[in-house]
């Protein structure tokens, strides 16, 4: 099937490993590392008779990415033999933390010695007392809560970002509202013949809401998937700040003040339903609440969210009857949503309007996952014990967080650590690193103050990762290696196994150091500290089987058949059959049995049960006189093809793309502040500033700024205090700490406010050093 | 003798900047140079309040269209590569119909020089 008119076909047909000319040619889905979200492109890695690996290419059978590959994977070569790549395990004395005093040991030293420290810091002062951080995209990244309760016994698993500012309030929304985990914009992915496939139907309408997937492949969805379907008709809405490819390509663009995304669609749900747009038999059988929605959204009559949002009341109009009139229309909605206080709510009038449209579970509309294909979350939990499971911090404070993700409140967590004995329940003695570099402005805020804390507070901890990074090398005592997505057996799962697409083998090629994966890693460890969660299997392909196939099938089957594409799961309208309560009773799985307008999850948490505005906690209308200090508003984190974000400075094809952190002004205010394209600035919050380059775009309204995240400097000095240089350019030193929403979600990443001044400085990347130091050995 | 060229329908090329890459990893390229190059033109407001931003993949005079790649029936490493599938490489002959029927393309045939 070709997708595209310039799509490969030399290699259709062909088995997942054959020889070509001398080679050895594997195919097989990426998966991390290099970190990205589960969407499991399919490579083929060409291998040479001595095992090495000559070259990457995309995998042309893959029913979704279709040989297509981004930059990330196209310089896998360049990553798996990067000289500074670690590649055995090592360790360094806790007097030692900040130097580069590192010493080889072996995994049986390595972990022997975590081993004891677990059963030492349980003993001493209950299991409670170990932390186990982790990141996101990487394979480890879903992984955290399994690490921290199966593997190493405690309940405190953190995701450090502050309000858990990524994908899970938008899945938490999704679990209390709708009773799925997330509905995705539907681009027939699990469906054989694709766009073709008899079963899908086109989206007269994609609206982007806050999300840029085609750098991000945000959550798993191959971002590209949406210009397949543009290019078959689909039309485009952009809602967003800031002007990107893909809104050049919309016919509409709403480009609203950065934080207002609540009132925009409070305004567009009472367009629709004061014009009685909406579907009312979907609403009349399957949504709960209507009433009082309809209430509460004629509040935000489109002239108030107009000046609220900085947009025209018209336009405003404008998009809501199309959306409504488009059927089916489909709504991607980003990471923007999470990072905010406000955004829950936000959410909130997202799944509204796509539920009263009647665009849930519908071909081409909002595709939600069959209640038996869910994900892992919940391995090791129960055999913690009652005792321990209400000893995770923040269960009391935050049960809509808390007790959803099984994952320690983030914000609790630092204000624990800075008080070392002090706690107010009790200190955190050990820490672990896994698949995360929280210190480079990815994903903490006031990353500086984590830092003070652990290295102060944490008496012993290690780290998983593939490089060296400033967040293990202030903190850790152990290194343990990890190999990248060619050098290990594994399963990816797309979309974090909440939309039914597909599950692909991660398949071995090459051998590399002595390096191992994430689940192997979790595996071996977990028969040493959890024999209890682990000894149950027979092998790793067995604990892989189970882990990630549900015992399904095999690996061994899966690595043949290359891409499972989950057509036994597809369906839509699965509200009608039964699959989306354990129940099998027909409904949503929510206490109503429907999509809750009007929430009583969120009643019951405190929250209020319907969809409100909120001022972001710092803006022009909510903190005036700061912003005669700080005068721009601030937004962070949008995404590069070159990163996966603080990933991928020291692979020089990449660097070279986007070699020093860039912030986006508008001309309009550089010329104002006599800030020339290419100038290093300072920008400055209330909290914290750091230094970027400024990019003169109208990229970015006048007012509004765009920082770049993730920046480290590999090629600069490891050591304390410089870290690599980690907080020279560290954009989240500007974020607050613990300014979220009620159930514990959301900070405001994507809406602060700034001062902006150019400085005479110059910290341009040098490229020639950075291909000195990485590229011209591996090339 | 047939004349080989690259169709680029810009319209719909994203800037992912996969061509660039490929092709510096199937030609071993250093950074500082490239086989192909995307030029990027905006984004600047038009009257209308819309915004052009068109980026163009350029061959450069590096640029032997992957005559090895090509000799074995595959594609060029940056039309196989591209995520957004907006590259063609074929005939000049057969390149030109399909300019002729889709607005918002160019068509390069690339051949290296020396001066």
């Amino acid at each position: 099937m070709k997708i595209f008119k310039g799509q490969g076909t030399a290699d259709l047909g062909k088995p997942w490993r054959f020889e070509e000319d001398g080679l050895t040619v594997t195919r097989g889905c990426a998966w991390s590392p290099p970190g990205c979200h589960p969407t499991g492109c399919g490579i083929k890695t060409y291998v040479n008779a001595e095992g090495e690996l000559v070259k990457i290419e995309g995998d042309e059978n893959h029913p979704i990415t279709n040989g297509r590959l981004c930059v990330r994977c196209l310089t896998i070569r360049d990553y798996v033999y990067n000289p500074d790549r670690v590649l055995y395990p090592m360790k360094r004395a806790r007097e030692d933390r900040g130097k580069n005093k590192w010493e080889r040991i072996t995994w049986d030293e390595a972990y022997d010695t975590i081993a004891e420290k677990v059963a030492y810091y349980k003993e001493n002062y209950g299991a409670e007392s170990i932390l186990v951080m982790g990141g996101t995209g990487r394979e480890g990244g879903p992984m955290l809560p399994a690490y921290a309760h199966a593997c190493l016994g405690t309940p405190n698993a953190c995701y450090t970002q502050s309000g858990y500012s990524c994908y899970i309030p938008r899945v938490a929304g999704t679990t209390y509202v709708m009773g799925a985990t997330y509905p995705e914009m539907d681009y027939a992915g699990g469906l054989p013949g694709r766009y073709d496939d008899p079963m899908f139907k086109l989206p007269e309408l994609i609206v982007f809401w806050g999300k840029e997937p085609l750098p991000s492949n945000g959550d798993g969805l191959f971002g590209h998937a949406a210009i397949d379907m543009m290019r078959r008709g689909s039309k485009l809405m952009s809602i967003d700040p800031r002007v990107n490819w893909v809104s050049t390509r919309a016919d509409w663009h709403l480009r609203l003040r950065p934080g207002t995304d609540a009132a925009l669609g409070m305004a567009m749900l009472n367009v629709i339903i004061s014009e009685k747009l909406y579907d009312e038999e979907f609403v009349t059988k399957w949504c709960y609440g209507f009433e009082q929605l309809a209430e509460r959204v004629a509040t935000m009559p489109v002239e108030k969210a107009a000046e609220i949002c900085d947009l025209k009341a018209e336009d405003i109009v404008e998009a809501a009857r199309v959306y409504a009139a488009a059927k089916p229309a489909q709504i991607a909605w980003g990471l923007a949503i999470d990072q905010k206080s406000n955004g829950v709510q936000a959410g909130h009038c997202i799944m509204a309007l796509e539920a009263i449209t009647g665009n849930i579970d519908v071909p081409g509309g909002q595709l939600i996952g069959d209640v038996n294909d869910g994900l892992e979350l919940g391995f090791g939990w129960n055999n913690l014990g009652p005792e321990l499971q209400s000893k995770i911090l923040g269960i009391k404070e935050y049960p809509a967080y808390v007790a959803l993700v099984l994952n320690a409140q983030c914000d609790m967590v630092l204000d624990a650590l800075e008080a070392g004995d002090d706690a107010q329940y009790y200190p955190f003695k050990m820490g672990v690193f896994e698949d995360t570099n929280f210190l480079a402005g990815t994903c903490a805020a006031q990353p500086k103050r984590w830092h003070d804390a652990m290295v102060k507070n944490l008496e012993w901890c290690f780290g998983i990762d593939v490089w060296m990074t400033p967040t293990i090398q202030a903190t850790c005592e152990i290194f343990l290696p990890l190999s990248t997505t060619v050098e290990h057996d594994t399963v990816v799962y797309t979309h974090y196994g909440a939309s039914p697409i597909m599950a692909g083998a991660v398949n071995k090629a090459i051998t590399v150091g002595d390096c191992k994966g994430d689940c192997e890693i979790m595996y071996e460890l977990g028969m040493r500290c959890m024999p209890i969660n682990f000894e149950k299997y027979k092998d790793y392909y067995d604990f892989l089987a189970d882990y990630r196939l549900a015992y399904k099938k095999t690996f061994e089957e899966l690595r043949e058949e290359v891409v499972h594409q989950k057509t036994e799961m597809c369906g839509y309208k699965k509200y009608e059959t039964g699959r989306l309560r354990p129940d099998g009773q027909p409904g949503f799985n929510t206490p109503t049995g429907r999509v809750e307008l009007y929430s009583t999850m969120f009643r019951q948490f405190g929250e209020d049960p319907l969809p409100y505005y909120m001022e972001p906690q710092l803006s022009p209308v909510s903190t005036p006189e700061e912003f005669e200090k700080y005068p721009f508003v601030l937004t962070t984190g949008a995404r590069t093809y070159c990163y996966f974000h603080s990933e991928g400075k020291q692979i020089p094809y990449l660097r070279e793309m986007n070699p020093d952190p860039l912030i986006e002004i508008n001309p309009a205010d550089a010329l104002k502040l006599g800030v020339a394209d290419g100038q290093w600035v300072e920008a400055e919050s209330p909290f914290g500033k750091c230094v970027l380059k400024a990019k003169v775009s109208q990229i970015v309204k006048p007012g509004v700024v765009h920082a770049q995240h993730g920046f480290w400097f590999p090629e600069k000095d490891a050591e304390e205090p410089s870290l690599y240089e980690v907080w020279r350019s560290n954009i989240n030193e500007l974020i607050p700490h613990f300014m979220v929403g009620k159930l514990g979600f959301g900070a405001p990443f994507k809406c602060l406010i700034c001062s902006i001044k150019p400085i005479a400085e110059n910290y341009d990347t040098d490229m020639m050093e950075v291909w000195d130091r990485f590229g011209k050995l591996v090339i | 003798m047939t004349a080989y060229g690259l169709l680029i329908d810009y319209e719909y090329c994203s800037g992912c900047q996969s061509c660039e890459v490929a092709c510096k990893e199937e030609h071993k390229i250093p950074v500082g140079q490239w086989g192909i190059r995307i030029l990027d033109d905006g984004p600047w407001e038009c009257t209308d309040g819309k915004f052009n931003w068109n980026k163009i993949p350029t061959p450069t005079r590096l640029c032997d269209l992957c005559a090895e790649r090509t000799a074995k029936g595959k594609q060029p490493s940056c039309v196989h590569h591209c995520l957004t599938g907006c590259m063609q490489y074929g005939t000049v002959e057969e390149l030109a119909k399909e300019l002729e029927e889709k607005p918002n393309q160019v068509l390069f045939v690339p051949k290296p020089y020396q001066y």
